[in-house]
């Protein structure tokens, strides 16, 4: 039994993804990547030389879509459906999040 | 290794037909799993379940599997010896092996033949609860992740490991940072796995953080809000003075520009003060007699939308 120690420090500015590294990364194809790009999940941050670049945020959203295609053994399309609704439930609940903070407490 | 009833699991009969297996598979993916779920124990629920599947979806893995026999679920066995001819799995290894490491080996063999292919390590999801001081500041935490991880023989063995992470200053709700390379270790050339760690933030006692805004109570009395006083406030970065002006009613809002969670383009979030108006629980004769003649003097009507 070892125990291995590591500092790891966490990346302080936000850097760009080339397709292929986040296709890499969320165990998607680059096709379904590209899919999701049509179906508007996914949006490119800024496109330089013809070359897409995704923002690091871009992982977490595909790596979600990865699982629930996975999971869920649903097509790209369906995925692309539900990840619009997660962002609405995420957004709904970040609006309550801020409701609730102005509330007084006792009330 | 401990023995898991994968038809239990999915609860099923042993002899259910793939379309059975399935069908259940999704009710109980519907049920837990981790970004539709509300149930408490569902990551841990789901894992158990995807576990189960991946093994009786797979008609080779589902017969490695039946003919492991059926013990009973947390049992220490080990495969027979004709089984692991059949399967080709070395019997020096299963002490420390896990039921899905076993069949998730057994993916790789099926494959036999030609090189092996690049394999990325694994990549680890994390919730991590920070408190609002630690993402006022800046924190360093400790994750234990203990991997599996292949030997020279290809055989899978756990290893513990201990990481230590720094979570930056201004780390917030919702955020995902991401451990590059420290996730299981990559096979065959390919890249080791990440950590993702997905920050939540904690209730406070004394605040309540929306977004790197942060709201706090601010309980005043009738005359300090008639009269405007300077209140000692509370923030996160030591107490300050607020100016409370004349006049200020219940309800309102006083900002502390930049005193709320810190951002990493160098500004902050701002704390607001909710002024709350509280009576005494008990006035004193004297007090009294103060508000009577305040009463009888003032021609004041909070209430002229009534008339």
């Amino acid at each position: 039994m070892t125990s291995e120690h590591s500092d790891a420090a966490l990346p302080g500015e936000y850097s760009h993804l080339p397709l292929r590294d986040l296709a890499d990364l969320s165990g998607l194809s680059e096709a379904e990547v590209l899919e999701l790009v049509e179906y508007g999940a996914l949006a490119p941050e800024h496109q330089a030389a013809g070359q897409w670049a995704f923002s690091v945020r871009s992982i977490t959203i595909a790596r979600t879509a990865r699982r629930l295609r996975e999971d869920f053994e649903l097509e790209v399309h369906g995925v692309a459906l539900l990840l619009a609704y997660l962002d609405r439930i995420h957004d709904l609940e970040a609006q309550l999040c801020a409701l609730r903070a102005q509330l007084p407490r006792s009330a | 290794m401990k023995f898991k009833d994968y038809y239990a699991t999915l609860g099923v009969a042993r002899d259910a037909s793939p379309e059975d297996i399935k069908k259940a598979y999704r009710k109980l993916a519907r049920k837990y799993h981790p970004d539709v779920s509300k149930e408490k124990d569902a990551n841990e629920r789901f894992k158990d379940t995807a576990e189960a599947y991946a093994t009786l979806k797979d008609p080779d893995k589902r017969t490695a599997y039946d003919q492991l026999g059926s013990q009973r679920p947390g049992e220490e066995f080990r495969p027979g010896p004709e089984w692991s001819t059949q399967f080709g799995e070395s019997a020096s290894t299963f002490d420390d092996m896990d039921l899905a490491d076993l069949f998730a080996n057994l993916a790789g063999r099926s494959q036999r033949g030609g090189a092996p292919r690049a394999m990325r390590g694994r990549d680890y999801e994390l919730r991590v609860p920070i408190s609002l001081e630690d993402s006022f500041k800046g924190s360093e935490i400790e994750l234990d992740l203990s991997t599996t991880e292949l030997d020279d023989h290809g055989s899978p063995h756990r290893v513990p490991r201990t990481i230590r992470a720094r979570i930056p200053k201004g780390a917030a709700e919702g955020e995902t940072l991401r451990l590059t390379g420290q996730g299981g270790k990559g096979r065959h050339g390919g890249r080791d796995g990440d950590v993702y760690l997905h920050i939540v933030l904690r209730a406070h006692p004394r605040y309540r953080a929306s977004g790197r805004d942060l709201y706090l109570e601010l309980p005043l009395t009738p005359w300090e809000a008639a009269l405007g006083a300077e209140v000692q406030t509370p923030t996160l970065a030591g107490p300050v003075n607020l100016k409370v002006p004349a006049g200020t009613r219940a309800g309102q809002q006083l900002r502390l520009a930049q005193r709320g969670l810190p951002n990493r383009n160098g500004t902050a979030g701002d704390q607001y003060a909710t002024i709350q108006i509280v009576m005494p629980p008990e006035l004193s004769e004297r007090e009294r007699e103060l508000v009577k003649e305040l009463a009888a003097a003032s021609t004041f009507n909070p209430r002229p939308n009534f008339e």
